[in-house]
């Protein structure tokens, strides 16, 4: 894509991107270690994780202000009002995520040091890490404003929903063998749901990305 | 995606042809001596719409829009070929009378350009002289009417007499539009008609424009591409004196099909 007559306002869309790959990063971040503070019951990391989400509030206030500001001055249009449009959004569904990430944390602190049993974590780590895996993808999709990447992060949501769905029948088993288990199979449950409402805020990124290069919500007859 | 594209653009002309189609131009080239100023141009005007007519500098809008009512005629090394049609006349028949012609397209320009007169006659000159009033109260109704259409009226009611040329620039063109509709048009063409105005003056003439389009179909030339967005329903896109795209404002300006146009309307032009 050519350069605008006024580079100013090249910078000003580039220091967007800049800012909602920034806020990606720090989301992704949260994520993965408010998982690995409920895990560990490591209470520290969970505090640093909830200390976080005021950086990110902040870069979302910071983009908020800046597209503010851009529209006002620049009054765009095309796909420079998709991309400020999309900005918007994507900031927003990124400070969920981070609001999610701050959630499972604060689950460790409530767990202190009363781990459950190895096998009872397996499948909410895999969970994770396809969840995060698939937040990467969306962030690089972004970057590269990829519409073929960005439908295949939206189709292997179902993926994300089978594997809690197992998930929760597995910890409901726990729950049943042992009674002892259920305030930590609980607590697990919790942050399992929190994960996968993560993977929905990640379709939602690759909706906006789609809306951005084509112009239309419809992901889903894109192929 | 091409292929999407050129679904969508068919599927938005297809819209557009349902409503009436006021005038139409088919392959009109248009040259200035040696030099040609438009190439091909089918673009069809809906009724009582606002079709708005973009592109930079020289690319053959303004040339289009007085191929529409022969303001092109004036200059004589300037050729027009193709079909014009006003109601599905071709108005660059022979047995057409421009002058009357001119009536059923009013113009508005650029410039205010009131005549040295009173507001009064500046706006009743024209039924006057093509005949449409029968007595002096006639004439007054239409005045009035005219104004108040104009949305001037209020305004200038205690100065009808006094010279129109003493109103400020939103108010004359104001008068001029006023003076275009005095004459019954059906078709407005409007060149610019808010570039030498100040954004409040600009807005009132908006406004103006929002409320003509129930009774005539406007063509307006601008280089506001916001002015576009706001007052249009229909968007001609002109690039090197081709017409390279037309669709639904609303599309055009959030998901343009053609680069060109994607490129001008984004301030990536030149």
């Amino acid at each position: 894509m050519s350069e605008h007559t006024v580079t100013a306002f090249d910078e000003d869309l580039n220091f967007v991107v800049a800012k909602i790959s920034e806020m990606g990063g720090n989301a992704e971040s949260m994520v993965a270690r408010s998982v690995k503070a409920l895990v560990t019951a490591d209470i520290g990391l969970g505090q640093s994780v909830v200390a976080d989400d005021k950086i990110l509030d902040a870069l979302q206030q910071e983009i908020d202000d800046h597209i503010l500001l851009l529209i006002a001055k620049r009054q765009p249009m095309a796909m420079d009002l998709r991309e400020v449009v999309g900005a918007l959004r994507m900031a927003s569904d990124l400070e969920r995520i981070g609001d999610l990430g701050k959630n499972i944390a604060r689950r460790a602190f409530q767990i202190e040091d009363n781990l459950p049993p190895k096998k009872l974590l397996r499948g909410l780590q895999h969970l994770t890490n396809v969840s995060l895996e698939q937040l990467k993808d969306a962030l690089d999709a972004y970057a590269a404003k990829d519409v073929v990447k960005a439908r295949e992060i939206w189709d292997r949501d179902d993926e994300i929903d089978s594997l809690y769905t197992s998930l929760f029948r597995e910890l409901l088993t726990y729950m049943m063998e042992d009674p002892r288990n259920i305030t930590y199979c609980t607590h697990l449950l919790f942050c399992a749901k929190n994960i996968e409402r993560i993977g929905d805020h990640v379709t939602n990124l690759a909706e906006t990305i789609h809306f951005m290069v084509v112009g239309s919500y419809d992901i889903a007859s894109e192929d | 995606m091409d292929a999407m594209n050129t679904k969508r653009q068919e599927d938005a002309v297809n819209k557009m042809v349902q409503n009436e189609i006021k005038m139409s131009g088919k392959d009109v080239c248009v040259s200035y001596g040696e030099k040609q100023a438009l190439f091909d141009v089918n673009l069809d005007i809906p009724a009582k719409q606002v079709t708005a007519l973009i592109g930079p500098s020289g690319c053959g809008k303004s040339t289009f829009l007085r191929c529409l009512n022969r303001m092109n005629d004036t200059i004589d090394i300037c050729k027009v070929s193709g079909d014009i049609r006003l109601d599905d006349q071709d108005i660059y028949d022979h047995d057409i009378d421009v002058v009357e012609l001119r009536a059923r397209v009013g113009m508005v320009f650029q410039k205010p350009n009131p005549f040295p007169k009173s507001i009064f006659e500046n706006v009743g000159y024209g039924p006057k002289i093509h005949g449409l009033v029968r007595s002096k109260s006639d004439l007054e109704e239409v005045v009035v009417k005219s104004l108040q259409r104009a949305g001037l009226f209020e305004e200038i009611k205690d100065r009808l007499h006094e010279p129109g040329t003493g109103l400020s620039g939103g108010q004359q063109q104001r008068l001029c539009i006023a003076r275009a509709i005095a004459v019954s048009p059906e078709v407005i063409l409007m060149d610019e008609p808010c570039s030498a105005l100040d954004p409040i003056a600009t807005a009132k003439v908006e406004e103006l424009i929002d409320e003509l389009r129930e009774n005539y179909t406007i063509v307006i030339v601008t280089h506001s591409m916001q002015q576009a967005a706001r007052v249009s329903q229909q968007t001609a896109m002109f690039h090197l004196g081709k017409l390279v795209e037309v669709d639904e404002t609303d599309t055009i300006f959030t998901n343009p099909s053609n680069q060109k146009t994607q490129d001008y309307i984004t301030g990536r032009y030149g």
